[in-house]
């Protein structure tokens, strides 16, 4: 019977294409915003992410997430450095610095100071140049899409040039000179991002009385981590997180104070009730068209069960189809938008994520069918 | 005249009431009513006489609330869902006034549904439907679609989707009356010669009066009871013949 209800649901074609174009935008909508707000969500922590050498970040003890920037005195990671478990613990800058551009305007970088001996917490690749090239005099280090966008120089007609590796820069008055172009992920604000040294940091940043935004801690081998986090918040009364959990306590900060989680909801949510809607309601009347078919098929002896198989294969069809194209157009738009500021992330839970929604979706409106065909008494087949 | 053929539907005090209180309507108000096997009965009576309900009941697709009604030794009253739907499949063969054929398969396929229903394979189902389309006339249109089709040979489709699985009991609702005369008469011809056999029965509905001369008796319906059931006169000379 599996042929025959094949051939009933693409036999009506309107109906048939109605259900597919419903289920496809629905888990087009559902992944693809789905996949913006996890980019979105994977941008607040992407300076965590990319500075991965350290087990432990040593912050002040009211940070609410990592650009949350409360600094902290430099002889504080010289306690932190004499908490037993630590193998090194080294001091990094993270401020927001003006460059002002050879137009004449200025652009906000992410600006970042690596200790001076081990330039631990530098980028995690390095296109051209060295890292040790930041010893050099105003050494610093730009990353490539800013080199290449924000920061470089656009021509009268419109043509851009890149920043290079010997080109000059002016940071906040100060003349800086670009030693190396590294890749980084994209920040959440999608500034360009500086690295130099944290001496030369606190020279370029405007005066303050603290300028160490971070301590990276490496802890000795063997040692447990919450047990590390836990001795240097009780003997220096700082905040000392891992790395993830300093990731959670970022995200958590996003999704608590700020309108992203309920926006891409909404949106989420009504992708799900466009599927309902659209998918759900036509395949109902599908349902509703065959009526007087169901009925003649129940009558000449198809059980209950058979029918309802039918049904089922039919909503597997179009639900496999129309997840299917959703999903290939939302790695599409995602795959096109890979260059751009647009933020995307597509892991394998996502999909299953929509897959179940698409499921529920089918579940739904093959609910409503099978309700009314096991309510059809095969006398209809008489009515005329 | 009696027939020695033996019962094969047996009607005992049927009733049937639609719709509760004021709205109640007795659709079958006792119905007595024998058929023998190799009959070909008409059941005949003005609209709202009661013929639907009364066949719907001896095709099990309806249940009676009272009397009984026995197909072939069986009493779907006695039987679950599942036990009247399986005979169904496997004794009841169907032919609908809108021909119900289903309008995205072909014509063999449309036939080869009984057996698919029975668990037939599907290429032996659909063999199997050519050759009986073949016996309607239609072996050279079993790949065309309903919409192919014309009205009558729409029906010659659905009489052959009836006998496909060879059914005892072939229940027929108005079977021409979405057809001209001509038309009409060709399919009563082709249900007579392809339905009829001594062990099986054919009772077809019909306020058709063009086509009474098919049948081998006529049971008159009206306000719910069988008013009379008179030989026809094809009927009378067979019996003579024996």
């Amino acid at each position: 019977m599996n042929f025959i209800a094949l051939k009933m649901l693409v036999g009506n074609r309107a109906k048939y294409l109605g259900i597919i174009i419903g289920l496809t935008f629905a888990s087009l909508l559902i992944t693809q915003q789905a996949a913006i707000f996890l980019g979105l969500m994977t941008r607040t922590y992407s300076f965590l992410a990319d500075t991965s050498l350290p087990d432990i970040w040593v912050v002040d003890p009211k940070i609410q997430f990592v650009d949350d920037l409360k600094p902290l005195k430099e002889t504080e990671s010289l306690r932190v450095r004499s908490v037993e478990g630590v193998a090194w613990a080294v001091p990094m800058y993270k401020g927001l610095l003006k460059a002002r551009l050879p137009n004449g305007t200025f652009q906000t970088c992410n600006f970042i100071g690596l200790d001076d001996e081990t330039l631990i917490g530098g980028p995690p690749e390095i296109l051209q140049g060295r890292l040790a090239d930041l010893r050099r005099s105003d050494a610093v280090i730009v990353d490539i899409v800013g080199a290449t966008g924000k920061l470089a120089t656009v021509l009268p007609d419109g043509r851009r040039i890149p920043l290079r590796i010997g080109d000059t820069m002016e940071l906040n008055d100060h003349r800086a000179v670009v030693v190396g172009i590294c890749r980084v992920q994209r920040t959440f604000q999608s500034q360009p991002v500086v690295y130099t040294t944290f001496s030369r940091a606190t020279i370029f940043a405007p005066r303050e009385r603290k300028l160490m935004s971070f301590i990276l801690v490496k802890a000795k081998p063997g040692q447990d981590f919450h047990e590390l986090c836990q001795r240097i918040r009780q003997i220096t009364g700082l905040a000392a997180y891992t790395r993830e959990e300093f990731i959670t306590l970022t995200v958590q900060y996003y999704m608590k104070y700020t309108g992203i989680p309920i926006n891409f909801g909404i949106t989420v949510v009504l992708g799900f009730i466009v599927g309902i809607a659209i998918a759900g309601q036509t395949f109902h009347n599908f349902t509703l068209d065959n009526l007087r078919y169901f009925g003649t098929l129940k009558a000449m002896g198809a059980s209950d069960g058979m029918l309802l198989r039918m049904i089922m294969l039919q909503a597997t069809m179009v639900g496999c189809i129309g997840y299917g194209l959703g999903v290939g157009a939302a790695s599409a738009l995602g795959f096109m938008s890979g260059s751009t500021e647009l933020s995307f992330q597509l892991p394998w839970q996502l999909l299953l994520f929509s897959a179940i929604a698409v499921t529920l979706i089918c579940v739904a409106s093959a609910a409503l069918s099978m309700l009314k065909v096991i309510r059809l008494e095969p006398a209809i087949v008489f009515k005329s | 005249m009696k027939n020695k053929n033996p019962v094969a539907v047996r009607c005992k005090g049927v009733t049937k009431t639609y719709g509760t209180g004021d709205t109640q309507v007795h659709a079958l108000s006792g119905v007595n009513l024998e058929v023998y096997a190799g009959e070909h009965m008409m059941l005949v009576g003005p609209s709202g006489s009661g013929k639907t309900t009364l066949i719907s009941i001896i095709a099990g697709v309806l249940d009676r609330d009272g009397g009984e009604c026995v197909v072939f030794d069986h009493d779907f009253a006695h039987m679950s869902r599942y036990e009247k739907t399986r005979y169904r499949g496997q004794n009841i063969g169907f032919v609908f006034q809108l021909f119900n054929l289903i309008p995205s398969l072909s014509a063999a396929e449309n036939v080869a549904v009984p057996l698919l229903i029975n668990g037939v394979r599907r290429r032996e189902a659909i063999d199997r439907a050519r050759e009986i389309l073949g016996r309607v006339g239609l072996g050279n249109r079993t790949f065309s679609l309903p919409e192919e089709l014309s009205g009558g040979q729409q029906q010659r489709v659905a009489i052959a989707r009836a006998i496909v699985h060879n059914p005892r009991l072939i229940v027929c609702d108005e079977p021409t009356s979405a057809l001209d005369h001509e038309t009409g008469h060709k399919v009563m011809e082709l249900l007579c010669q392809v339905a009829v056999g001594t062990d099986r029965v054919l009772i077809v509905v019909t306020h058709d009066a063009r086509i009474f001369e098919f049948a081998s008796r006529i049971a008159k319906m009206d306000d719910g009871h069988i008013i009379s059931v008179t030989n026809t006169p094809c009927y009378v000379s067979d019996e003579k013949k024996e």
